[in-house]
């Protein structure tokens, strides 16, 4: 089956990155139309900047009745990085914000009282349970991060996998065909290209 | 665990690659599409790509290669921005709002400040409110001067007046997500980093600080890596001259037991477009 990849299309900056690696590996489309979501094979919201400034731009620009039907299909999703984090029910960063709610938990400052924050570079991510996502991913496999917040899962068998910085967070999440990473995948090299493979591999 | 980074910096200037010699001479070193592509290949952790043209004298491509002629440096960045399998930085002649957004736009992941952050701070305030800290990139050029270390703006043309420790002060409080620290007098002289002034600079700020200027081996990211507090290690020269460069420099730090990524060449056999089809 051709797959073809919708890439939620709300003003975050770096949808044309995701674009030019995810058009490498599979058919892709940019778009915010509800046909759009409604044709996809695989759906992927990317993301950059903060909770709050992303989620209202997502309330605003994307049809959530067609994205919520179309995953409630069992439509493959990935959210990256912001992407990841407004899947969360809340989102404490310049204030309290109301996430999309698909994944159950919250979204709270790194703990990582000993590092410099954001945290800004290449780190590798300890697996904590099998996932098709992670196929083939070791913890030789490093990744591109840039962030300040991460994802509090409230219930522990939904984190695949998790990273150390000071302290560990959840780097990997998903609750059935809704999927996320905390890293950029489509910034990640061959490690990130493994990632999208592998994603785009779930049906 | 956080690695550090290694990061070509590729030097653009009137429609090519260059090499730069202490800010006044340059070498053409020829195709930015093929340069950013290579490094990308080899492995690197970031790309700094960075346009230091001057005045209006663009020269395009080389008609008698039958290469094509990308007409303005946006339009080189959009290209060169999909072959970046990592995250690629962009300065140089960034004024306006408008010029970041047509960056962020073409596919920079950050951009890169130099003179704005001393003549037109509120562009850096607006550029962070609007993309976030970690897309922000102060860079500072700075001369050793007499006996002390001056800042330089305008590609190194311009020196002004306030002390090199307050300026970086100030930049951390302007809030951006990190610095690149590069030395004038080093640039281009391959006898390595100025690990006095990185040990200052780090001990000053409390964001990434990227050193810059004057690698002539590996050993030199080595040596700043190890004696001084820097985040990550830059460099443009070193890079444009040996077969498999990134690889071979992250071989040499890894073997050496540095925190950095391990040496991995891009494997792209299950890419649907290869490059050459890009190109």
């Amino acid at each position: 089956m051709s797959n073809k990849i919708c890439i939620l299309d709300y003003g975050s900056g770096n949808v044309a990155s995701v674009y030019n690696m995810v058009s490498r590996l599979s058919s892709a489309i940019i778009s915010n139309k509800a046909s759009d979501l409604e044709n996809a094979s695989h759906i992927i919201l990317p993301g950059v900047g903060s909770f709050g400034a992303s989620i209202s731009k997502i309330r605003e620009k994307i049809p959530l009745d067609a994205l919520f039907s179309s995953l409630e299909r069992g439509k493959p999703f990935l959210g990256i990085c912001v992407g990841m984090q407004v899947l969360a029910e809340f989102g404490s960063e310049f204030g309290k914000y109301e996430g999309l709610g698909l994944i159950p938990g919250s979204v709270d400052e790194l703990n990582s009282a000993s590092e410099k924050i954001p945290h800004i570079g290449w780190n590798n991510i300890l697996i904590q349970q099998n996932h098709p996502l992670v196929n083939g991913i070791t913890e030789k496999d490093d990744f591109y991060f840039v962030h300040s917040f991460a994802f509090n899962p409230s219930d522990p068998k939904m984190n695949i996998a998790r990273t150390n910085y000071g302290a560990d967070f959840t780097s990997v999440i998903a609750n059935e065909n809704v999927m996320g990473v905390q890293f950029h995948p489509e910034k990640s090299q061959v490690s990130g290209l493994t990632v999208l493979n592998n994603f785009m591999g779930i049906q | 665990m956080r690695k550090n980074r290694i990061i070509p910096i590729v030097l653009f200037k009137d429609g090519h690659v260059v090499q730069s010699k202490k800010f006044r001479e340059y070498k053409n070193l020829g195709n930015p599409l093929l340069t950013i592509n290579r490094l990308s290949e080899w492995g690197a952790d970031e790309i700094c790509f960075l346009d230091i043209s001057r005045d209006n004298n663009w020269q395009g491509g080389r008609s008698d290669l039958n290469e094509r002629t990308p007409a303005t440096f946006l339009e080189v960045l959009a290209e060169v921005s999909k072959v970046a399998y990592m995250p690629l930085t962009c300065g140089g002649g960034i004024r306006t709002m408008e010029d970041v957004e047509l960056r962020i736009k073409n596919g920079a992941d950050k951009i890169s400040l130099n003179s704005a952050i001393f003549c037109n701070p509120a562009l850096i305030q607006d550029a962070i409110k609007e993309y976030g800290s970690q897309s922000v990139v102060a860079s500072v050029d700075v001369k050793f001067v007499g006996d002390k270390y001056k800042v330089y703006i305008h590609g190194g043309q311009t020196c002004i007046d306030q002390d090199w420790k307050d300026y970086l002060r100030r930049v951390e409080d302007l809030e951006v997500g990190e610095i690149l620290l590069n030395s004038i007098n080093n640039d281009g002289g391959k006898e390595g980093y100025d690990l006095s002034m990185l040990s200052i600079a780090t001990s000053l700020v409390s964001i990434p600080v990227i050193a810059c200027g004057g690698v002539g081996e590996w050993e030199h990211f080595r040596s700043a890596l190890t004696e001084t507090e820097i985040d990550a290690v830059a460099a443009a020269n070193i890079f444009q001259h040996q077969d498999q460069s990134v690889y071979q420099a992250h071989k040499f730090l890894f073997v050496h037991g540095i925190n950095v990524r391990p040496p991995r060449l891009l494997e792209t056999n299950y890419l649907k477009v290869t490059t050459n089809e890009l190109l």
